[in-house]
């Protein structure tokens, strides 16, 4: 799957993954390959990409036919 | 005739602010291009931005409900001013702050007359200029240029949106200059809240069947204030790459305008020079004309 994260300062991250942990509003969830067409709203905390880690403070996330991309406003 | 030295004196001091200039313009024109870059950094997290509002809000039928789009009676009033921090850039800041007044005068008179326009300075400049004619200036952000990020320019906006939630304003404006090329800024004035449906920015909404968590109104509430944050950054972004364009046209002519102010100067350098010269040949001929006769 492709990860983007993108801020409005620059692009983060730019990516191949295999799975994508998200900090949801509603709580945590997880992201695999062919994963229904999504969008959410994330809450401060971390999102783990594959073994990398990030810390975003609040975001969208959107996923469609394996592309994953968050929209955040920083991250840390 | 001004004596050879004085003209000397002054090709000195000429020679040397146009060197200042000609570094000057060197100077923006490197920022000019890390300002540039700043928007291209930005362009694919506001487009992406801009889908995904259309996308929820196609499916979402209740989301036009949020706070930031609420119209009220207008009492209070604030004017962002976006400007820069340095001068030296022609009429760069001078044309905000007249867009700004002008943009009182026509349209809050009433207000200012009761003293409730706020003016938020993003650049010192600007905050300078409106101070000085009397307007109620807030400067708390004005130094944001020191150091541009979008994290201090959302400070800023938040602001602005938690004052307009909580009927601090009524209506918030944004005054800013808008690039176009090195040369060319146009200038802006937008109201950001209430928000005002732009009906030229057409993005297709996305067919596809999307699950949405929590639900479309949240996220919608949730990509608003995020949509408004972006549009005050995006005229900071803008603003910063008109200011150093500007700079770089104002320091290109006082370059040129020093060169030509050389060129008469050293004309009349070398008349003088000339004229010194004729002047000591004619005492010469003169002293041995006398000699000879004696």
């Amino acid at each position: 799957m492709n990860l983007q994260i993108i801020t409005p300062d620059k692009k983060v991250f730019s990516g191949e993954v295999e799975v994508v942990t998200l900090p949801g509003t509603d709580g945590s969830f997880q992201i695999l390959k062919d994963h229904a067409p999504i969008v959410s709203t994330l809450g401060k905390g971390t999102l783990a990409a594959d073994k990398q880690l990030f810390t975003i403070d609040g975001g969208v996330v959107e996923v469609l036919n394996n592309k994953i991309l968050v929209l955040a406003e920083a991250v840390l | 005739m001004a004596s050879l030295k004085e003209v000397r004196n002054r090709i000195v001091s000429v020679n040397s602010t146009q060197q200042i200039t000609k570094a000057m313009k060197m100077v923006s024109a490197a920022k000019l291009r890390r300002a540039t870059d700043a928007i291209t950094q930005m362009r694919p997290y506001s487009k992406k931005l801009t889908e995904m509002i259309a996308t929820v809000s196609a499916n979402a039928e209740g989301a036009k409900e949020n706070p930031y789009t609420i119209v009220r009676n207008i009492n209070k009033v604030l004017v962002i001013v976006v400007t820069s921090d340095r001068g030296l850039c022609g009429a760069f800041n001078a044309n905000v702050g007249k867009a700004a007044v002008s943009l009182i005068a026509e349209k809050y008179v009433e207000q200012q007359a009761a003293g409730n326009v706020e003016i938020m300075a993003l650049g010192k400049k600007g905050g300078e200029y409106l101070a000085r004619r009397g307007y109620n200036v807030n400067t708390q952000y004005a130094d944001i240029f020191t150091k541009l990020s979008f994290a201090n320019v959302r400070i800023a906006a938040e602001a602005a949106m938690n004052g307009f939630e909580e009927g601090k304003y009524d209506v918030v404006e944004l005054v800013y200059n808008e690039f176009k090329n090195v040369a060319t800024q146009i200038l802006k004035t937008e109201q950001v809240m209430p928000i005002v449906e732009k009906k030229d920015d057409k993005v297709k909404a996305s067919s596809v069947d999307y699950i949405f968590e929590p639900s479309e109104e949240e996220i919608i509430n949730e990509l608003i204030p995020k949509a408004l944050k972006l549009q005050i950054y995006k005229a900071v972004l803008e603003s910063n790459a008109s200011e150093h364009g500007a700079r770089m046209t104002a320091m290109d002519k006082a370059t040129d305008n020093a060169g030509e102010l050389l060129k008469e100067l050293k004309l009349q350098y070398n008349r003088s020079r000339q004229a010194a010269i004729t002047n000591e040949i004619l005492e010469i001929v003169g002293g041995a004309e006398a000699l000879a006769a004696a």
